[in-house]
């Protein structure tokens, strides 16, 4: 201690030059402005990659959202017994009652003060081609609205052109050369949206409803192909999850290391990175056309999506797996447990947040894969509606919701465009929706721990 | 060092419970443990010391299979718990370490609260008929472990929610729940703080009126305090194995003492 006093070590003064720390050097300053650099490329990329998310949410907000509403024309129709039984008794009966809305439009339009010139088939371009049909259904479902006298107001949807001119997509200048709605129609609909006769509201049949043909957008749907990617991903869910944990505890706890296990890994890993379009060909090879299941079928699809999701579920499970604590298995191989105990009763209630989530994540990938789909042919055309239609289990064609988005996107009438945004909207609801489960269940199970 | 009190402990129990012939451990191609001769006593704490790396560990794994882990470790010799062949075809390693219970150099609680924690061993060996005879054997075992006053009320809190020497002494008390015969320790205090090694060390002391503690310690003076027999690793070679009083006051090989004095390890 008598040295506190003494100077300054003598190697200060023999070695390097002595600097101030208060003025940096040269060697600091391009440190320095290389971090700096490195810092702006950062938040360069990560601006870039928000900028073109925005973009792409605000696209497909701004092109997805019109197709949730439809324009709809109400009217009051008064039915008689003897008016459906004539209809019912005609050869081609959906004329009779198209031929009972046109009616019952023009008396309305009457009332309103609405004239025109047009005849009764030219004004009914206004209507959608359904309608008819629409009606009828709806009569022989409900005899009690023939009462004498009993009105019934009943929305109709409008034909896609005028729904089109309600959102913005269509205008007189196009209607110029087109052979469904002329631009005298347009002044009618403008006159009948004043007398409160034509309205754009929500629309539950695109939620709910089934795909139409190329003719009318405005009755497509994408209820039938949601109800494809459910039983799909029942198929993979219950397929998948069970398997892939399986072989991953094997591979993982059970399994020797030797050249064998090592080969099955490296295929695993390179299973996933497997475009899923050859899943799609294999699957066409061996579950259709050897096996001899349906085509279209979501057992089909469901198979397919599963062979392309157990490398995604075995290889994030052999992840959590390996990062659960060896010195757990230690203190229950040291109580006597036996191997399987000390995997099943601690290990894997450890690994399961992991695990829920590689599965959760499969799975979504799976809900949104559409390649092997097209190759199984999991687009299929269903115009009718469950429960009586035909898309009601695991074997009855069916699409999925990718496939229908992608089915509309590639169809010329620009009705079924903004339909395909729409689709993409609740896809991505779906996706979203998964992803908050798998959150919720990570941060249950890690609670209990 | 305290002579008295060494001599005060001096064996008077001779059953050998544990016996090692000529063991060999390979990992791999690393010939790990090299001709080991040892006889381990009832009712008795036995030390195994020496530098780091010198296989004292791996001895220890030898003696409940736990090294039947680790892929690449190969054991050879001979070792017999009351004259049978633990290496035997016909030995099941989870019924053996039943018998021969561990506890690990860092505190290894299960993510599971106190209780059931303790109460894991008996139910899997199925020692408890009903809740009440389990509730009794969760007790004794922390009572046991000295960790009962503190833990009574909280059984149903997280084990991993103690104190680091309040967790080794739960995994103790886990160890020692299922009766073994056998306790193996393997450095069980070096995570721990003085207060927290003294009181796993009285531990030990009351431990082995009931078994026979087999504890591997870098610490000298540990191994001083709480054994009465003591055994000197030196690069994979049982070098000496005696009485702990002899071994640290009068050792009869060079290594020995100059380990124990400090100028290797």
């Amino acid at each position: 201690m008598t040295d506190a006093t003494a100077p300054l070590p003598a190697a200060r003064a023999t070695g390097r030059k002595s600097s101030s720390i208060l003025e940096l050097d040269a060697r600091t300053r391009r440190r320095n402005a290389a971090e700096a650099r490195f810092k702006t490329y950062g938040i360069i990329a990560i601006c870039l990659g928000l900028f073109f998310l925005v973009w792409l949410l605000s696209a497909i907000v701004r092109n997805g959202v019109p197709a949730f509403t439809q324009t709809f024309v109400t009217l009051e129709m008064e039915l008689s017994a003897e008016e459906v039984a004539a209809a019912e008794a005609s050869v081609v009966k959906t004329s009779a009652y198209r031929d009972m809305i046109r009616a019952e439009l023009i008396e309305q339009m009457e009332l309103n003060g609405i004239e025109t010139d047009m005849t009764p088939e030219v004004l009914g371009q206004l209507l959608s081609s359904g309608e008819a049909n629409q009606l009828r259904t709806w009569v022989l479902e409900n005899p009690s609205s023939m009462t004498e006298g009993a009105t019934v107001t009943l929305p109709f949807l409008a034909a896609s052109r005028v729904d089109g001119y309600a959102k913005g997509r269509v205008t007189r200048e196009s209607l110029a050369r087109d052979s469904n709605l002329s631009p005298a129609h347009l002044d009618l609909v403008d006159q009948l949206e004043e007398a409160g006769i034509v309205e754009r509201r929500f629309n539950l049949a695109f939620i709910t409803g089934s795909d139409a043909s190329d003719a009318r957008p405005e009755q497509a749907g994408i209820g039938v192909a949601m109800l494809g990617s459910f039983f799909m991903m029942l198929v993979v869910l219950f397929l998948s999850l069970p398997i892939g944990v399986a072989a991953s505890i094997y591979l993982e706890e059970f399994a020797p290391k030797n050249r064998i296990t090592d080969f099955i890994e490296v295929n695993i890993s390179n299973l996933a990175a497997v475009p899923s379009i050859v899943f799609g060909i294999l699957g066409l090879a061996i579950f259709i056309q050897f096996i001899g299941l349906p085509q279209s079928a979501p057992l089909v699809g469901g198979l397919v999506l599963t062979l392309m999701t157990l490398p995604t579920i075995i290889i994030s499970t052999r992840a959590s797996l390996k990062a659960v604590p060896p010195s757990i298995r230690d203190a229950a191989l040291g109580v006597g447990a036996s191997k399987m105990q000390s995997v099943f009763h601690h290990v894997l209630p450890l690994a399961m947040p992991g695990i829920l989530t590689g599965t959760i994540i499969g799975l979504a990938q799976a809900l949104g894969e559409t390649a092997p789909l097209l190759l199984i042919g999991m687009v299929g055309f269903i115009a009718s509606n469950y429960p009586d239609g035909v898309a009601s289990g695991f074997l009855d064609p069916n699409s999925a919701m990718p496939a229908q988005i992608y089915e509309w996107a590639k169809r010329a009438d620009p009705a079924f465009y903004e339909r395909a945004w729409g689709g993409i909207i609740i896809l991505l609801g779906f996706l979203l929706t998964m992803n908050i489960i798998a959150i919720i269940l990570r941060r249950r199970f890690e609670r209990r721990w | 060092m305290d002579d008295l009190r060494l001599t005060e402990r001096s064996v008077d129990q001779t059953d050998i419970k544990i016996s090692a012939r000529n063991v060999q451990v390979f990992y791999g191609d690393t010939h790990a443990i090299k001709d080991v001769d040892v006889d381990i006593e009832d009712k008795t704490v036995t030390a195994f010391i020496g530098p780091s790396g010198c296989g004292k560990s791996t001895f220890l794994r030898c003696l409940n299979r736990m090294n039947d882990t680790i892929d690449i470790c190969r054991v050879e010799g001979d070792i017999t718990i009351d004259g049978e062949d633990i290496y035997d075809r016909r030995v099941d390693p989870v019924q053996l370490r039943a018998k021969v219970g561990m506890v690990f150099q860092k505190p290894n609680p299960f993510p599971k609260s106190i209780y059931d924690n303790v109460a894991y061993g008996p139910k899997i060996h199925g020692l408890a008929k009903n809740k009440a005879e389990l509730d009794e054997i969760v007790e004794r075992a922390l009572r046991r472990a000295a960790l009962w006053n503190e833990a009574k009320d909280r059984l149903q809190t997280p084990g991993t929610g103690l104190s680091g020497g309040q967790q080794q002494r739960l995994c103790i008390a886990r160890a020692v729940a299922t009766e073994p015969e056998v306790l193996l320790m393997d450095e069980p205090c070096s995570a721990l703080d003085p207060i927290a090694t003294g009181q796993v060390e009285e531990l030990i002391d009351e431990l082995k009126q009931d078994y026979s503690v087999v504890i591997v310690t870098h610490s000298m003076q540990q191994a001083a305090r709480v054994s009465q027999k003591t055994a000197f690793f030196h690069l994979g070679n049982l070098v000496e194995y005696g009485e702990t009083g002899k071994i640290f006051t009068n050792p009869e090989d060079k290594r020995t003492e100059s380990y124990i004095s400090g100028r290797i390890g």
